[in-house]
């Protein structure tokens, strides 16, 4: 027999084992066997608000990386901007996962069914006010310069916080960052090649790059003061505190934009966090309808 | 199109040529060093870029879906499977330098209509259903034609292809169950699957091109090995393979005439409706032109850049050198 007929013998097995089919088809519950229990002294709500933060900004950053697909400057970077969105969307999933197992699920299950898996329920049916992403991840994409060096700076700042956070009391959280550093290490040194070769490679690139990182750069106030929620579980060891990555993300951005001949731009001052406790911009909104129309258009219905 | 003309090898090709021959008699793989004949060369270039531009242009369509998948997971799904697209485009793309074509230059004469891509992408995804739809009709009309590519005579092309069939038997496998599911769901679901299957059944028996009383260039490409098997063929052995699985899926096939022939074993179906594929692939389509002008956007948009990579590249280079 040869080879092609067995191939076509195989697809007339279509029903049947879906072992053997592509990542993601399964219905395996993303966090299972791992030890789902609250720590000792962890308020349940501030641990699911917490995941909804991290959640939320690798949900938002996925959906601004997937608008490039079809749209990138060449296959190669198709490729690679995919494998990044892939990454932060599997890393959502988690998270958002972990905030329903702990009962954070906002307002979402007053319209989702009872079939619809927690994470589709906090992705699908919260509204812009109870997303809890920063403004650095919700900003529009611009240009594929202002695109790479929001990832340069999102990627540094998340890298920075994973790294501590696998060291969390809450044995979910710490099993999801040790996942999600190898991958944001990638997604770090991927958007600091593009911001080296836009910076240093002609006039025009140099000026796009530039102003990219300069629009970029005041969001970053938005993501490095920590809100009451994590300095309640700083104090538990479950959370990271953003002031603590502050020197390590001035850092690498210092020593990336320096190689790059662009200029660092001001240190934003601190702000009040607004992301964090659900205040956003009307990208959000935009970039939520979107996401969300088709699966509210159909509650009752299961993907 | 013309067809192409059979080779008249110069004297001193003589023996170059009895080898190709030597080779494609003995169903060996032609590589890329050895000699072939120009129209074996051209007719390959054009048919792998063709085929390259068909993954490229068909990450669009499913791609229109992408930021409004209706779960995390069917995100997730759709997403790795159109950077498959992408990736088998960069296989084809490859395989087609392998015979001295180059990359930017094919994708311009793509995005000037100098070079076609399959007529399939140019429909509209109207519902979620497309989506399982293209994967379950569309990817497995593909299926049929590539996996005999697996033993095209051209080594690099029949390598590629069985990476590429691999992946696209995954493709096809989750269409079916995201439609298989939504089978299961609500009534609107249900309908949004008929009416996806009714808009793509017939462009997908078109996917394997003109009958074969019809098709010019089909005897050179089999006598070559670059083609195993007749566009009718194939054509038959999809319907055959579709059948069983749409009344396991529940949804009725378009045509009333399709039909068990109980002597041969085949299924009879009506007429295609040649005119439409005849319009569609010179351009009239419902959504050529927005193919084309994305794909165009993405090389124009970014053109600076591809050329700072360039200058970045070159300057160090320059500096190790």
């Amino acid at each position: 027999m040869g080879h092609e007929e067995t191939v076509y013998e195989a697809l007339d097995h279509a029903h049947g084992g879906e072992g053997h089919w592509a990542f993601g088809t399964g219905f395996d519950e993303p966090l299972a066997g791992v030890d789902t229990t609250v720590p000792d002294g962890v308020d349940p709500a501030d641990l699911g608000t917490y995941c909804l933060m991290l959640g939320d900004d690798a949900l938002v950053l996925a959906q601004r990386l997937t608008q490039w697909v079809t749209a990138a400057p060449e296959l190669e970077e198709e490729v690679a901007v995919a494998n990044v969105a892939l990454d932060l969307l599997g890393q959502a999933r988690l998270l958002l996962a972990r905030a329903g197992s702990v009962g954070v699920l906002g307002r979402s299950r007053e319209r989702a069914t009872e079939s619809i898996p927690d994470e589709d329920a906090l992705a699908y049916f919260r509204d812009p006010d109870e997303f809890r992403n920063t403004a650095l991840v919700e900003a529009e994409n611009g240009d594929f310069g202002q695109t790479m060096a929001r990832l340069l700076v999102a990627s540094t700042v998340r890298l920075a916080v994973f790294s501590r956070l696998r060291e969390s009391r809450d044995p979910v959280l710490a099993a999801i960052a040790a996942k999600g550093v190898n991958e944001l290490a990638y997604h770090r040194d991927h958007a600091a090649r593009w911001v080296l070769r836009l910076g240093d490679g002609t006039g025009e690139s140099h000026r796009r790059v530039q102003a990219g990182v300069d629009a970029v750069g005041p969001l970053l106030a938005d993501v490095l003061t920590a809100t009451d929620v994590e300095q309640r579980l700083v104090a538990g060891g479950v959370a990271v505190d953003p002031a603590d990555v502050r020197e390590e993300v001035r850092s690498v951005l210092t020593q990336v934009l320096d190689q790059a001949t662009l200029r660092v731009p001001e240190w934003p001052a601190d702000t009040p966090p607004r992301g964090r406790v659900g205040q956003h911009g009307p990208e959000l909104t935009t970039l939520l309808a979107t996401l969300q129309g088709l699966a509210r258009q159909h509650p009752a219905a299961t993907w | 199109m013309s067809a192409p003309t059979l080779e008249r090898p110069a004297p001193d090709e003589t023996a170059l040529q009895q080898q190709f021959d030597a080779t494609i008699a003995a169903d060996h793989r032609i590589e890329p060093r050895d000699w072939m004949p120009e129209g074996y060369r051209k007719t390959l270039i054009r048919q792998v870029a063709q085929h390259a531009h068909s993954e490229i242009i068909g990450m669009q369509p499913e791609g229109d879906w992408l930021l409004a998948a209706p779960s995390l997971r069917r995100k997730a799904i759709l997403l790795a499977k159109v950077q498959d697209e992408a990736g088998h485009g960069l296989y084809l793309y490859s395989a087609a330098e392998t015979l001295g074509a180059d990359r930017a230059d094919l994708t311009d004469k793509l995005i000037e209509g100098r070079q076609k891509y399959s007529s399939i992408f140019n429909y509209p995804t109207l519902t979620y259903a497309d989506v399982g739809v293209i994967g379950w009709l569309v990817d497995g009309a593909a299926i049929c034609n590539q996996v005999p590519l697996c033993r095209s005579s051209y080594g690099p092309y029949a390598r590629a292809m069985i990476r590429v069939c691999k992946e696209e038997s995954f493709h096809q496998r989750q269409g079916y169950e995201l439609l298989m599911t939504m089978m299961r769901g609500t009534p609107e679901q249900r309908a949004m699957v008929q009416d996806a299957v009714d808009r793509w059944w017939w462009p997908s028996l078109m996917m394997f091109g003109p009958p074969d009383d019809d098709s010019p260039n089909s005897a050179q490409s089999m006598a070559w090995g670059i083609k195993r098997h007749s566009n009718d063929e194939l054509r038959q052995r999809f319907v055959d393979m579709t059948v069983p699985q749409a009344e396991f899926l529940g949804v009725t096939l378009p045509d009333p005439e399709l039909s068990l022939d109980p002597e041969t074993g085949h299924h009879r179906f009506g007429a295609i409706d040649w005119d439409e594929f005849k319009r569609v692939i010179s351009g009239h389509g419902p959504k050529n032109a927005e193919r084309i002008a994305r794909r165009r956007a993405a090389r124009d948009d970014n053109a600076w850049v591809t050329e700072a990579a360039t200058t970045y590249a070159a300057k160090h280079a320059e500096a190790v050198a």
